[in-house]
């Protein structure tokens, strides 16, 4: 996902810096005050590991390796905004010293993975685990799922980010002037890549990583609980919320995504014939907001909404899941300490 | 043994960083043209080149700087082969892989008709032409800079930049304690490498693989704790003081005066 230099147009890398700036800002203030004088060196040694990490091979079935890239682990198990600071140094190191990564699109590749990931992981976990015990399963789960839809869609950001160049920045004679795929394809494709390859190796790896420390040093997950109390998920709900309202970007797109066509614009597109399944089933899903937009309302309006209603869905769904994984859980720890001091 | 292949790959990996940051530095310290240079007239020329190279479309000119880069970096005492190899090898190989489906994908004037059917268009040859020469063009200018300008002076030279303290002293930190995870990393793998006899399965290995890089988090930890102690110790404050002055030079000067009409002609090509 490391984007190099000449992919991206100067006005987007400059777009992109903009955007990771206040992240970093916030990032610095708040590790300072938790730090202190300890901060420097402190995160010297987060980054050099965030570094080391990265460079881990990770077996893969099919005799091939990959990479992970700890966002997410670092996050839970460092603080989120450590994970901020740490990952930029590292990818800082990578691009300046190594040439992995530009030095323009240092801002985006930030925001992308030092930004994106860790913070949409931390929040995926905390949403999952919330108050459980040090060694509950839930932690476990949530350090998976977390780290997966972190890397997912962080994969997605880089997929706009590529795919809105040959939209903005093209010759006259349409020629693309930096990375030459629309979202139709950059998007699917970054996307699907991490879902299959990239997001299972982070999931097993950060849930190896939680599981063996919840074992050997499982103060280090305790640590995270007792901070809790304060951490504030406001920023995280904001960010979530500037993403939705950045959902009718999408309408900068000419045309339909590729295999979301209705079947209109099949005939429109040279198909004489329509499949006969195609045509019997269209309309058979009377979906409540047709094409992501309510009939009449201002297409930009329908797109917030839209991301909104998709958001509370899913997160009213991921919270019921965490309910229901910690009622499970706490019949479990009932029974088996009866009698004892309570366990949270 | 096919499935302990991740072992001698990330062996081969830490050693490929220590070796390449040795090497990096021994050139660094030659006397070349660009070595002998104010690293702050360096930082911030090489910096606008990359935005210039950026901002061109036209791939004669795209082209024309990199040779430009292979010219100063003979100048500069490094082996053409070296460079290349470091350039190429890489970074513009995969951009071809992404490149060649933008040939046919691009929608345009024909250009080429190969089988009769499938047509590369002008305008899908032109954009894979910038991508890749882009792509080449930066990142050799940034490999260029990095390979000819000792670390230290890099910082100094972010640090005249206006770089908040806070975030150089980390560079310079972590750059120094990489290291120190990279030893340690390596050990642990070749101290597995050499026990296993049979090989292991694929689930056995990333459980080997995730406890590993749980302990090496749990060491970094410890050790910035001693470190912060050790720093203490002797009298930090929260911040560090620099003893380093630069000053500048006639040849920088002269850098300054080619580095600008450099820069000057590359805004000014694409404004047309």
């Amino acid at each position: 996902m490391h984007i190099p230099d000449g992919y991206l147009s100067p006005t987007t890398c400059g777009v992109m810096y903009a955007t990771a700036i206040p992240f970093w800002a916030v990032a610095v203030k708040r590790v300072r005050k938790e730090l202190t004088a300890r901060t420097v060196p402190v995160l010297a040694l987060f980054s050099a590991f965030s570094f080391t990490l990265m460079m881990f091979n990770v077996p893969i079935p099919g005799g091939t390796t990959a990479h992970a890239v700890g966002a997410a682990m670092l996050a839970i198990v460092l603080g989120p905004w450590e994970a901020v600071l740490g990952v930029s140094t590292a990818l800082g190191i990578q691009s300046l010293f190594f040439g992995d990564g530009g030095l323009l699109t240092f801002g985006a590749n930030c925001f992308n993975m030092a930004i994106v990931m860790p913070l949409v992981g931390y929040f995926i976990y905390k949403v999952i685990s919330s108050n459980s015990d040090a060694m509950s399963p839930r932690r476990t789960i949530g350090a998976v799922i977390g780290s997966y839809i972190g890397i997912v869609t962080a994969s997605a950001c880089a997929g706009v980010e590529l795919g809105l160049q040959p939209l903005l920045f093209h010759t006259a004679g349409g020629t693309p002037l930096y990375a030459p795929y629309g979202l139709s394809v950059a998007v699917p494709s970054m996307v699907f890549a991490h879902m299959l390859v990239a997001g299972p190796v982070e999931a097993v790896v950060t849930g190896g990583v939680v599981v063996y420390l919840q074992r050997t040093h499982s103060s280090l997950i305790k640590a995270d609980v007792a901070k809790k109390k304060e951490g504030k998920l406001w920023l995280a709900w904001g960010a979530l919320g500037l993403v939705a309202l950045a959902t009718p970007i999408g309408l900068l797109a000419s045309g339909t995504a590729w295999g979301e066509w209705g079947v209109d614009e099949l005939k429109t597109m040279g198909l004489s014939a329509i499949p006969q399944g195609l045509q019997k089933l269209a309309g058979w899903w009377p979906a409540p907001m047709p094409d992501y937009g309510l009939p009449r309302m201002a297409a930009v309006m329908g797109y917030i909404l839209s991301a909104f209603v998709g958001i509370i869905l899913i997160g009213t769904l991921t919270w019921l899941l965490g309910r229901w994984l910690s009622r499970k859980n706490k019949g479990k720890t009932d029974v088996s300490s009866e009698g004892g001091p309570p366990v949270n | 043994m096919k499935g302990d292949d991740f072992l001698t790959k990330s062996i081969s990996g830490f050693s490929r960083v220590l070796e390449s940051v040795v090497t990096t530095e021994d050139i660094s310290r030659a006397s070349g043209l660009l070595q002998i240079l104010d690293p702050r007239v360096k930082l911030v020329s090489f910096l606008l080149f990359i935005v210039g190279v950026s901002l061109v479309h036209s791939l004669p000119v795209l082209g024309g700087i990199f040779v430009l880069i292979i010219l100063l970096s003979l100048t500069s005492k490094i082996s053409p082969g070296f460079f290349l190899k470091r350039v190429l090898i890489f970074v513009p190989i995969f951009t071809l892989v992404i490149a060649i489906p933008a040939l046919f994908l691009t929608h345009g004037q024909p250009l080429v008709h190969l089988f009769g059917k499938i047509i590369i268009t002008r305008q899908g040859a032109l954009s894979a032409g910038f991508l890749l020469l882009r792509v080449t063009d930066s990142l050799s200018l940034g490999v260029l800079l990095v390979l000819t300008t000792p670390w230290a002076n890099v910082l100094a030279a972010l640090r005249w930049v206006r770089m908040p303290a806070l975030i150089v002293d980390i560079l310079g930190m972590t750059y120094r304690y990489m290291f120190l995870l990279l030893h340690s990393a390596n050990a642990m793998f070749l101290a597995r490498r050499s026990r296993v006899i049979g090989s292991f399965s694929g689930s056995e290995n990333r459980r080997w693989l995730g406890r590993a890089l749980a302990t090496t988090m749990v060491k970094s930890q410890r050790l910035s704790e001693d470190v912060y102690l050790a720093m203490l110790a002797r009298g930090y404050q929260g911040e560090v003081h620099v003893l380093q002055e630069f000053s500048l030079k006639r040849r920088d000067f002269l850098w300054i005066a080619f580095s600008s009409v450099i820069v000057i002609f590359l805004f000014w090509v694409s404004r047309l």
